[in-house]
């Protein structure tokens, strides 16, 4: 029985994603063609060249065309899987994201296991440590690091580990003069490690203010105290009730946060030259590159979607009280 | 005469509590309570809901939070009854058995909870004597692997009366066991409390139910604005209400629909009304201008305790 | 014990009038920056080639930049820059959210159409939304505010959206239906009232975010042109110089970013326990 409600609510949020999609495609496309951007101006670039030639660009990119026209082109062209060229790459667009998605998806697969963990640790300790000291550092730290601007935290660290102490390299994906294949894995390491560090620094913020919150929530609930009044106490207690009942939604608000992981990586990506998919997405805004800007669009909107529908399963699907309430109808 | 267990002297209990603006008010939820226990015996607390009786329970048990204000004296089986004690105690020679379901882990398996915290070893022997307690108290086994949102009322009920009985108390704290149930069920948790008690067991029955407290109770105190005005024997509570001293017990006893259904008018001091003088005053049909001025003691006359100036008066029957 | 009662009284009385002053003392503060930063003149930011790029001293306490700017005064005037748009951001989130809430009332089609905007926008990663409608609008002063406004009202409609269903249970609301009022007049006479203090407070929990975020896009270049003051483009030209060991150009203006709009986290924090009593205990 539960696969048939898995199988429902898989096919549910399906139909959901392809809407999604549509409608953000269809947003953003509107959104672009608004804009005094200049597709042929932007491929050009400072190159000169014929009217002859600009013409043919412009009829290439469809420029004189009504939108409608240029909709159906590009939602056509989408339809089989063909995102277009990127203007500033000059490669297909799909290509570019394959391989920038996979860079970021490793920072923030990284960053976001990394602070996951240290942030429930320390909120759990804050949390059953209410109102002594480490509680008020674990929220010191959280104030302050939750009012802090990603990209100036990026900037110091930066500074201070590359800059001053020479411990990692100032930027560039790839050592110069190497080929992208040909790092080695400790390169690519070293440059991974700061950026990761600087998201997971900011996400241990939010989860640990989370967690802790929850945990003095939870603290003060009924059960607790009949618990303690069975004699159980101390840390036996917290784990058996107390983090119990804080694990799921603290991993739910975890899934919840790919939306600000997103964002943060790229801040942190165009601070470090690192070459994920954020960075290219500041490339592709700046420099007027409308297909790779549309499609890194759609794909971190579906990447937010699958954490959001994570977070909605492991809800409706591990949790005992609506689990098997479901399955009793 | 059967061993004392818990001796409670002069007992107050009270919290800080913001009120409205930026005033902040002390609020005495129980004020100068003593009451003892022996083996065997079923002493009721009876207040009305929500008067915060179920903090002498909290208090006795050491879990009250934090702002609370505990002072006073406990003693348990003659020893001191501090903190380190409770702490000791608690789960074990003395156990309680809460209001609701609420106080189950709303995400732990029945049985797993009713063992409680033990290590491998313990388990195995700790869940053959949940087993058999269960079964006692008519709990299949598939009970043991339920979840506390998928127990009817009265099977929560009797789950929390046999997690109680899991480490062979001798005291029980029953905290408000019947609101909330059918005839039958009420019926049958006051027959569990007895049951105890003949094994033995001091129990502290905590209500707001004056007709469990008088079916089941050996002793009932009646706490009124967080004070405890008369501590009577229940087979006080008989004929015209002669027995009884206290004019708040003799109107309690007056109110109940098979004697005269007789309410008397007024309502209880709240908490945040900071009291100066007898808590009844407002209420008493017979005060004195002393009745003002000062908070009567509770004071023993015979086998009982009032807390009112004119008690003696009131027993000689003047009245 | 009267009289512990009475200094633990005293100990504890001033948390609520502490809160008050926390938030009347901060508030005073930003409005001194923003005031500040209309009457800092051009003159004192003027280019003075001998003082450029010196480090921390008593005459620059935020150092001199390339030019030899006071960094103190451009951090001030940015700090000022920011907190306008950052205010004019929360409005217009306010204004959509509002307007947003009160669609949803009109029937259950509307309902489930702003439910799935909510959702649609809780999609796209914020600081997406933020460069695509910047982009489009053109960039600058009008399109931030407007980018930043247009990707932070989720969270005030969900709130009020459930603030209202609360509301709708209460009896003089089904006592004005059957009286045969208009939804539009129970809306107003009924609903705006109580809700008035949620839509404030979430302004002012909207605001930090706000703020952030206009600093996030104008420093990857899609926000205020380079001509302007603010935080973000200090901060993204002093990119330049962090390897010439220049600290201070990114140092202190961040900073003073952080202190913002920690005040803000903390006066929306403060209000919103002060306006939920239930919490006031902690």
């Amino acid at each position: 029985m539960n696969y048939k409600s898995l199988g429902k609510f898989l096919s549910y949020k399906l139909i959901r994603l392809v809407l999604l999609l549509v409608a953000v495609s269809l947003i953003s496309f509107l959104l672009i063609d608004l804009s005094p951007i200049d597709p042929v101006k932007s491929y050009i670039g400072e190159v000169s060249v014929s009217p002859e030639q600009v013409a043919k660009l412009e009829a290439f990119w469809g420029v004189n065309e009504p939108i409608t026209t240029k909709l159906i082109n590009w939602l056509g062209n989408l339809l089989h899987g063909d995102f277009g060229t990127s203007l500033i790459y000059r490669v297909p667009v799909i290509d570019v994201i394959s391989e920038r998605f996979f860079a970021s998806l490793t920072l923030m697969f990284s960053s976001w296991l990394i602070s996951g963990v240290l942030g429930f640790v320390f909120g759990v300790l804050a949390g059953m440590h209410k109102g002594t000291w480490i509680d008020k550092a674990v929220k010191v730290y959280c104030y302050i690091l939750l009012a802090a601007p990603t990209f100036w935290i990026a900037l110091i660290l930066l500074m201070v580990f590359s800059v001053d102490l020479g411990w990692f390299p100032t930027g560039l994906g790839v050592p110069v003069g190497k080929l992208a294949e040909n790092v080695t894995f400790f390169e690519w390491l070293d440059r991974l490690i700061l950026p990761a560090i600087t998201l997971s620094l900011l996400g241990v913020a939010q989860i640990a203010m989370y967690t802790r919150d929850k945990l003095v929530n939870v603290l003060s609930d009924d059960y607790i105290l009949f618990a303690k009044a069975r004699g159980e106490n101390g840390w036996n207690l917290i784990k058996r009730h107390g983090i119990r009942n804080i694990i799921l939604p603290a991993l739910t608000l975890q899934f919840l946060s790919f939306n600000e992981l997103f964002g943060g990586a790229v801040l942190v990506e165009q601070v470090f030259s690192y070459p994920g998919i954020g960075q290219a997405a500041v490339a592709a805004g700046l420099r007027s590159d409308v297909p790779l800007l549309l499609a890194i669009v759609l794909f971190s909107t579906l990447f937010v979607f699958c954490g959001n529908a994570i977070a909605d399963a492991l809800y409706n699907f591990v949790d005992p009280r609506i689990k098997e309430g479901e399955s009793s109808e | 005469m059967s061993e004392e267990l818990l001796k409670v002297s002069n007992i107050s209990i009270s919290f800080i509590q913001y009120g409205s603006g930026l005033k902040q008010n002390i609020l005495d939820v129980i004020s100068d309570l003593t009451l003892d226990i022996s083996q065997g015996e079923i002493v009721a607390v009876l207040g009305s809901s929500g008067s915060g009786k179920s903090l002498l329970a909290h208090g006795i048990l050491g879990i009250l939070p934090s702002n609370a204000n505990l002072s006073g004296t406990m003693h348990y089986r003659g020893e001191p009854l501090n903190q380190n004690l409770k702490e000791k105690l608690r789960g074990d020679e003395i156990a309680l058995i809460p209001q609701s379901v609420k106080f189950l882990d709303p995400l732990m398996k029945i049985s797993e909870q009713a063992i409680g915290d033990c290590t491998e070893e313990e388990k195995e022997e700790k869940k053959a004597i949940q087993r058999e307690v269960f079964e006692k108290y008519g709990l299949s086994k598939e009970v043991d692997d339920m979840y506390p949102f998928q127990l009817s009322g009265g099977m929560a009920r009797r789950v929390l009366v046999s997690t109680a009985l899991l480490s062979n108390p001798k005291l029980v704290i029953a905290d408000e066991p019947t609101p909330g149930l059918d005839e039958r069920s009420i019926k049958e948790t006051l027959n569990h409390l007895r049951q105890m008690a003949n094994d033995n067991v001091g129990v502290l029955l905590i209500t707001h139910d004056i007709n469990a407290a008088l079916e089941v109770a050996d002793k009932i105190a009646i706490f009124y604005a967080g004070y405890v005005i008369e501590i009577a024997n229940s087979s006080d509570f008989t004929g015209d209400g002669e027995k009884l001293i206290h004019p708040y017990t003799k109107a309690l006893y007056h109110a109940l629909p098979q004697n005269d259904f007789k309410l008397t008018e007024g309502h209880q001091p709240l908490h945040d009304e900071l009291l100066k003088y007898c808590p009844y005053f407002e209420r008493c049909e017979h005060p004195t201008d002393i009745c003002h001025e000062t908070i009567p003691k509770l004071i023993d006359i015979g086998d009982k305790k009032i807390r009112c100036n004119r008690a003696n008066e009131f027993k000689t029957g003047e009245f | 014990m009267n009289k512990s009662k009475n200094t633990y009284y005293f100990k504890k009385m001033n948390l609520r009038t502490k809160t008050l002053l926390i938030i009347s003392l901060t508030a005073l503060i930003l409005i001194a920056i923003v005031i500040n930063s209309f009457f800092i003149e051009a003159s004192s930011l003027t280019t003075n080639f001998p003082m450029r790029n010196m480090p921390p001293s008593f005459e620059h306490i935020f150092g001199t930049d390339w030019m030899g700017r006071d960094m103190f005064t451009r951090t001030l005037k940015g700090l000022g820059l920011s907190i306008q748009v950052g205010a004019f951001a929360s409005i217009v989130s306010t204004i959509i959210a509002v307007i947003l809430t009160f669609v949803s009332r009109l029937n259950k089609y509307l309902d489930s159409f702003v439910n799935w905007l909510i959702d649609l926008f809780a999609s796209i990663p914020h600081l997406l939304v933020i460069i695509l409608v910047s982009i489009s609008l053109g960039g600058g002063l009008f399109g931030v505010i407007i980018a930043v406004g247009v990707s932070h009202w989720t969270s005030l409609t969900r709130v009020l959206r459930a603030e209202i269903k609360q509301i709708n249970t209460f009896e003089y609301i089904a006592l004005s239906k059957s009286f045969g009022k208009s939804n539009l007049w129970i809306t107003g006479k009924h609903f705006l009232p109580l809700v008035l203090t949620q839509i404030i407070l979430g302004t002012i929990l909207i605001f930090p975010h706000a703020i952030m975020h206009e600093a996030s896009v104008t420093f990857l270049g899609f926000g205020l042109s380079p001509h302007e003051p603010a935080i973000g483009i200090i901060l993204s030209e002093s990119m330049k110089y962090l390897a010439t060991g220049a600290w201070w150009l990114a140092f202190f203006p961040g900073l003073s970013l952080l202190l913002i709009i920690l005040i803000f986290d903390l006066i929306g924090d403060n209000l919103r326990k002060l306006l939920d009593p239930t919490k006031a205990h902690e």
